[in-house]
């Protein structure tokens, strides 16, 4: 493992992004809304601002996406978009009829400064319609941020819109073992399910907000349905200020956690990480605390098999070159868990410079696009590009193989389960990037019966930490050359 | 500037749904009905831009606008190239919360800049975007100023989402290239068998299910128009002798320019079922002839047709023990939906339902005879609750649509097969037709289906396990 300094993150100098790494940040948003139960999300943009983001998303979970759009044209722009949201909310609730509309802004609409949030009220008296369905509004102009800021502002808004505020003079009475849990844009459906096993583990009943895990994690429903199915729901939300603790998983999930904090007084606490022995390590002291219970022999059992897989892969991963590009704290989590292996990052590539940023154990971490990704690998002969599907065009040029993360992952089946969370998680990461490492190893090192190790200098007696003589209850199946 | 175009397009004199509009409806535009707020699918006016000319496979494409135009949609299409690859990577200016406040035309000029020293390419096409187009950046002086002081075509598509809908964004394109590209080159290779596709992509390499015929009949693409493009062709292809005009009316414009600037004949056809392929076949060869192609054309192209057509019936009569008495859902625009519905009885399927939606009086009556005259199976539009019913209770075997019905028909349990007409069908040619049979026969007859249908142990209608 390198110990770096914080990062030396530079800002982008090009002025022609070229192979964006970036999602747009009403993208970011839509999704988070894709967590709530019965949702529909509406852009407020002109209707390819809907028709990409939908597209990407279908094309990545492989499921029907409900968004619509209050589409914008030229001249409702420049007059004002009020009348279109007004339509789109009614249109939307006669025909599907769902429990929340979530509405993200676009740079369209943006760029003019509309403020839609103070009309809703007014939309809503005009319009008994709309009176079983609730409404949110995000602002998130496609010029700031990418998906992972869209993503934050999304949940601010619903818990400023549906989180009751703490009542001075008769607080709720804290429900024992009710925590909420603040999902980042980088956790899975497969993260959550994860996480909720986790803190079921620990007597803790989780409200998740939002819940991909319900809604987006590929499940056949019973009838047809139009909106999203499944997710957090807003009673759900309305009793997060009864719950005794807060996690917030993610760097980007520190305002929505003290927003949180601020309405209700219950306590928030930061996940920066959970991936790699490190932030499991951290993430279990933190939830036997809240909870007040040891933690359970399941995730001891785990530890130790994540142990084991490091123990097993780190001849593969050592002094392996990687380079990587991802959101912030997508890129943090693989980062630490590539670093803690000793694999060496010589570059880094994410959207937008915050705070975790400074924790990434790269050499550089640039702030820029998969061309830069793609330089990089080749200045640096890397061994590995990491990040999402549109890596697959460098990996072509460059002949170096790619290990997908985050979104989009277009060109894969069943990304919305591949986890990062926890021991279990961890440990699965650990073996297939170590398979990718193993696959990639000349001929002539695995006929010989080196393929338990990544690195054909290492000496074979004592490397692994068998003796020369070697009994087959060791484990050990390299024995030609032990 | 994108007003007078709008008036340009919307009046198009040789598109005659168009024709047939009053004066007022034809100002507004070709979507009459407007965009439904909240009920409004499918791309904007930038997207279909772009879809259009896009398939310039060695021009370089950048976007100027914020993240979400290319970063949420680059290299999302399937338009394929035989040769270069730089049409698939992104370029945009990305702009910030600062260009937008000082301006993005400095940023744009830089970028185009970069773009040229690092890539080279022969073309570059810059695309207008909504905030730009918002904040009064000038995309046509930009690429003026670029292409005078570089050397090179550096052309504006003056596109902007809001401008409309996806169709007009193909209409605006192929303004762009008649205003900017067509006519700027000459070829020094001219011949009268010299045809271009309009309105042709490439989509899944569909194009070279067709090639071999052409090559059999000594028959050149020009140009695709732009599938598998390069642009020095593009802008020599107003020395083709014939225009075949594909994928309805959205690229009239082009073909019928062409045809008064340049006097090249122009026909709409389309690959798309097997009369429609050796139709089109039959007309690009009268026309070459009549270009000054030997007359022996003719019959070369009827003796191809009647061997290919031949040969395709045998191979899709071929799959009948395989597909006979299956039930089909058949759920497109209805725009020709005939020529399926006779491979697929040729085949003895049963079409159990064809909708009907956009297609014409003549697709209808034609639609009708082949049902035996059912007017109840010819259908408009089925609501998405009503189609998932018809599915999960097992009224078709599969459904074949277009994309935006396929978790209705997969959530119901139920083959589907993407036969979306909108992007200009899949599966092209004769050999597109048994491709097509061929992947009705692998969806349909998957044990999947089998696998899936079967109720839990804890059903109440769980039947026990497979003997």
């Amino acid at each position: 493992m390198t110990i770096y300094p914080p990062a030396n993150v530079l800002v982008q100098k090009k002025a022609c992004s070229v192979n964006p790494l970036k999602s747009s940040a009403p993208l970011g948003a839509a999704m988070a809304f894709m967590g709530m139960d019965r949702c529909q999300p509406l852009f407020h943009g002109s209707q390819g601002c809907t028709a990409f983001g939908l597209v990407l998303l279908v094309r990545h979970f492989k499921e029907a996406i409900p968004f619509q759009t209050t589409a914008m044209n030229e001249i409702t722009t420049i007059l004002g978009g009020i009348d279109n949201v007004e339509q789109a909310l009614v249109n939307v609730a006669k025909r599907a009829k769902p429990a929340l509309i979530g509405i993200c802004s676009t740079g369209l609409t943006e760029t003019r400064g509309e403020d839609v949030a103070p009309e809703l009220r007014l939309i809503r008296q005009r319009n008994p319609e709309l009176q079983n369905t609730a409404v949110v509004y995000a602002s998130t102009p496609d010029y700031v941020g990418g998906m992972q800021e869209g993503w934050a502002k999304a949940v601010s808004a619903i818990i400023e819109a549906f989180v009751p505020a703490r009542n001075q003079a008769a607080p709720l009475t804290p429900i024992r073992g009710q925590v909420n849990i603040l999902a980042g844009v980088h956790l899975t459906a497969g993260d959550l399910e994860e996480l909720r096993e986790i803190t079921d583990a620990f007597g803790l009943e989780a409200i998740i907000l939002p819940d991909l895990s319900g809604s987006l994690d590929g499940h056949v429903p019973d009838t047809y349905c139009g909106t999203s199915y499944g997710g957090t729901s807003l009673e759900d939300v309305a009793c997060m200020g009864a719950s005794v603790a807060t996690l917030a998983f993610g760097e980007h999930m520190r305002k929505p956690a003290e927003d949180l904090e601020a309405k209700t007084g219950v306590p928030s606490r930061l996940v920066l990480n959970a991936t790699g022995i490190e932030g499991c390590d951290r993430l279990m002291v933190m939830l036997s605390e809240i909870s007040g219970r040891p933690i359970p022999p399941r995730f001891r059992r785990q530890r130790s098999q994540l142990v084991d897989a490091m123990l097993d892969a780190h001849f593969h991963f050592g002094g392996k070159t990687v380079v990587m590009a991802a959101e912030p704290d997508l890129l943090l989590a693989y980062s630490t868990l590539f670093n803690d292996l000793g694999a060496v990052i010589p570059l880094a590539v994410s959207t937008v410079s915050t705070p975790s940023l400074q924790r990434v154990p790269a050499a550089t971490v640039q702030i820029g696009d998969l061309e830069d990704l793609e330089l990089g690998a080749k200045e640096h002969h890397a061994d590995l590009l990491v990040t999402h599907s549109h890596g697959r065009q460098a990996s072509a040029r460059t002949g170096i193989p790619l290990y997908r993360v985050g979104f989009p992952q277009f060109d894969r089946l069943g990304s919305a389960h591949r986890a990062t969370l926890g021991y279990r998680a961890s440990r699965d990461i650990v073996f297939e990037v170590g398979n990718l490492f193993i696959e990639a190893m000349p001929n002539h090192l695995l006929r010989h019966g080196h393929d338990e190790h990544g690195d054909h200098s290492v000496h074979h007696e004592g490397a692994c930490g068998c003796p020369g003589t070697l009994e087959a209850s060791h484990g050990c199946s390299h024995s030609a050359s032990c | 500037m994108l007003k007078q175009k709008l008036a340009d397009v919307f009046n198009e004199p040789g598109c005659e749904k168009n024709q047939a509009k009053s004066d007022k409806d034809r100002k507004k535009g070709c979507t009459v009905k407007g965009l439904t707020p909240g009920a409004a699918a499918g791309g904007c006016a930038f997207d279909g831009a772009k879809i259009a000319l896009q398939p310039v496979v060695d021009a370089a494409h950048i976007v100027h606008g914020p993240i979400a135009c290319e970063g949420n949609a680059w290299d999302n299409r399937h338009a394929a190239s035989s040769g270069p690859e730089l049409y698939r990577m992104g370029f945009t200016t990305d702009m910030s919360e600062l260009d937008v406040i000082y301006g993005g035309e400095k940023k744009l000029w830089k970028a185009i800049k970069e773009v040229i020293a690092k890539y080279d390419p022969p073309a570059i096409f810059v695309y207008q975007t909504c905030v730009p187009a918002l904040i009064g950046d000038d995309v046509i002086k930009v690429c003026a100023t670029a292409a005078e002081k570089f050397g090179k075509p550096v052309i504006p598509v003056n596109a902007p989402g809001f401008a409309g809908s996806k169709n007009l964004g193909n209409k605006l394109a192929g303004e762009t290239l008649l205003d900017y590209v067509i006519g700027t080159e000459e070829p020094d290779d001219a011949r009268p068998t010299d045809i271009n596709l309009i309105g042709e992509y490439n989509l899944v390499g569909e194009l070279w299910q067709i090639t071999p015929l052409f090559d059999e009949l000594g028959i050149r693409i020009r140009a695709g128009i732009t599938g598998d493009a390069r642009y020095h062709d593009v802008a020599c292809s107003h020395r083709a002798a014939v225009n075949m005009l594909l994928c309805g009316q959205a690229m009239m414009n082009v073909a019928r320019k062409m045809e008064e600037r340049w006097g090249i004949p122009y026909f709409e056809g389309s690959f798309y079922g097997i009369e429609d392929t050796s139709a089109s076949l039959r007309t690009i060869a009268r026309l070459c002839v009549q270009q000054g192609a030997d007359a022996d054309l003719i019959e070369r192209t009827e003796a191809l047709i009647a061997r290919e057509e031949a040969r395709c019936w045998e191979r899709i009569r071929s799959f009948t023990p395989r597909l006979q008495g299956k039930k089909v859902l058949l759920y497109t625009g209805g725009h020709k939906s005939w020529s399926v519905i006779s491979a697929l009885q040729e085949m003895g399927m049963e079409v159990v339902k064809s909708s009907v939606r956009k297609a014409t009086d003549s697709d209808k009556s034609k639609a009708l005879e082949l049902m035996d005259g059912d007017a109840e199976a010819l259908v408009g539009a089925i609501p998405n609750p009503e189609m998932y019913r018809m599915l999960r209770a097992g009224e078709a075997d599969i459904m074949l649509s277009g994309g935006r019905t396929q978790f209705v028909a997969l959530k119901a349990r139920t083959a589907w097969l993407d036969i979306n007409q909108e992007r200009n069908y899949a599966y092209a040619g004769y050999d597109g037709m048994v491709e097509l049979v061929r992947q009705m026969d692998k969806a349909v007859n998957n044990p999947v289906w089998q696998r899936v249908r079967r109720p839990a142990p804890w059903d109440a209608d769980f039947t026990g396990f497979d003997a």
